[in-house]
């Protein structure tokens, strides 16, 4: 059943303001989730203004920035800012995308970041994404086949069978869709959501996987499949240009089609 | 508390640093999002109409059973009818009908397996929403010069 409102324990506050310092001419503010479970207070917004003279181009520059010279306390997960890891994904300015990938002028406002919408916060900008690799586990995301590969060779693909995985391969799992669902904000404990999805397809996809069936069968379900009712916030936010709503899409025509 | 009751229901509960339990925050989810975006916004607005479509036939069953009631009911049916608020809630519905309409049509068409990438999105999206406007004053058109 879909809650619209948070929880009491989860309303945010308004917290301190870090002023920038005098003289500072190109001053932009960021206003960041804060929750920290030592305190057991509710989760609040500081606000940090940063004069971006001094500062990175990209959201994660700034974030960085914070940590490094402001308030270390700040808590957020990122590593190759450049794209490729899938860490810095949160929600800023009202979409979930890769700090490191957001430039900073794309704001026009004060910069709002909080984390991947519609998940438990561990601290700060950290969600907890056990739950969602869990579900990432049940599709079995490997290749799955009985027969055993040829004799000193890689399982071999004609250049067809091997572009069908173009924009399905180049997922880098931020989960940066999957938040923006309202479909998995609502039925997330069941419904498998477009990144986990995009994934199963992915397998069932590759012209070396075996187990298509199996899979499809895995799919056939109202809520782990067929909660997707083509929303596609999911290929409106991903930061990798990707379509899990075309890929869920596929899904659901091979369901079809294999009923004759 | 959250009142979530399901298997997402046990990530919630997590652990201060000297180990006591402490039940997490859920993050924000509307209160943030850009819900008025092209995308959720039009599937929000998908299932509203539908709503209202489904209420506002009641209208037409009421006019039907009216006018099998006899001339009286079927008069007071006319007068609601063709008051201002009646005349409303008519020119509402044939707004309602046509958006849902045609954006059920749009989901017909991904069902099908076409128009996923994102400018199509914006592109059917938008002719939804144009498509709405006219198809709705052209209804009245056709309606008023009919009735004079």
């Amino acid at each position: 059943m879909a809650t619209f409102t948070l929880p009491k324990n989860s309303t945010i506050g308004t917290g301190k303001t870090y002023k920038a310092e005098p003289g500072a001419k190109n001053v932009k503010s960021f206003k960041i989730y804060r929750f920290d479970p030592d305190t057991g207070e509710n989760p609040r917004y500081d606000t940090y203004e940063i004069d971006l003279d001094k500062c990175g181009p990209m959201v994660l520059d700034a974030l960085i920035k914070i940590k490094n010279e402001v308030d270390t306390t700040l808590t957020f997960r990122r590593s190759c800012r450049e794209g490729i890891c899938g860490s810095c994904s949160m929600n800023i300015d009202g979409m979930n995308t890769l700090a490191c990938l957001k430039p900073i002028e794309d704001v026009k406002k004060d910069v709002r970041i909080t984390p991947l919408p519609h998940m438990p916060v561990v601290k700060d900008l950290v969600p907890d994404l056990t739950h969602i690799y869990a579900q990432l586990r049940s599709i079995e995301p490997w290749l799955k086949s009985d027969t055993p590969p040829p004799p000193d060779e890689e399982r071999r693909q004609s250049k067809e069978e091997r572009a069908k995985l173009d924009g399905l391969w180049e997922c880098i799992l931020c989960f940066c869709c999957s938040t923006a669902c309202p479909s998995y904000w609502w039925n997330g404990d069941r419904y498998l959501g477009p990144a986990v999805l995009l994934q199963a397809y992915r397998w069932i996809a590759d012209s070396r996987d075996e187990y298509t069936g199996e899979r499809l069968d895995n799919l056939e379900d109202p809520f782990r499949l067929y909660r997707c009712h083509t929303i596609m916030n999911c290929a409106a936010t991903c930061p990798k240009g990707l379509n899990p709503a075309q890929a869920i899409g596929e899904i659901k025509k091979l369901m079809i089609e294999r009923q004759g | 508390m959250s009142i979530e009751n399901n298997a997402r229901d046990a990530t919630m509960v997590g652990r201060r640093t000297d180990g006591t339990a402490i039940r997490r925050p859920l993050s924000p989810h509307m209160q943030v999002y850009d819900m008025f975006q092209i995308t959720s916004g039009m599937s929000i607005a998908h299932r509203i109409t539908g709503s209202i479509w489904a209420v506002g036939l009641l209208f037409l069953v009421w006019w039907l059973v009216a006018a099998a009631s006899g001339p009286e009911a079927f008069a007071t049916a006319q007068w609601f009818f063709s008051s201002f608020i009646g005349m409303l809630v008519l020119f509402g519905l044939s707004a309602v009908a046509w958006y849902h309409t045609l954006a059920g049509v749009r989901h017909l068409m991904w069902d099908a397996g076409y128009g996923y990438d994102i400018p199509t999105v914006h592109r059917t999206g938008r002719i939804v929403l144009i498509g709405t406007g006219v198809l709705t004053v052209l209804t009245w058109f056709i309606a008023i010069i009919a009735w004079a």
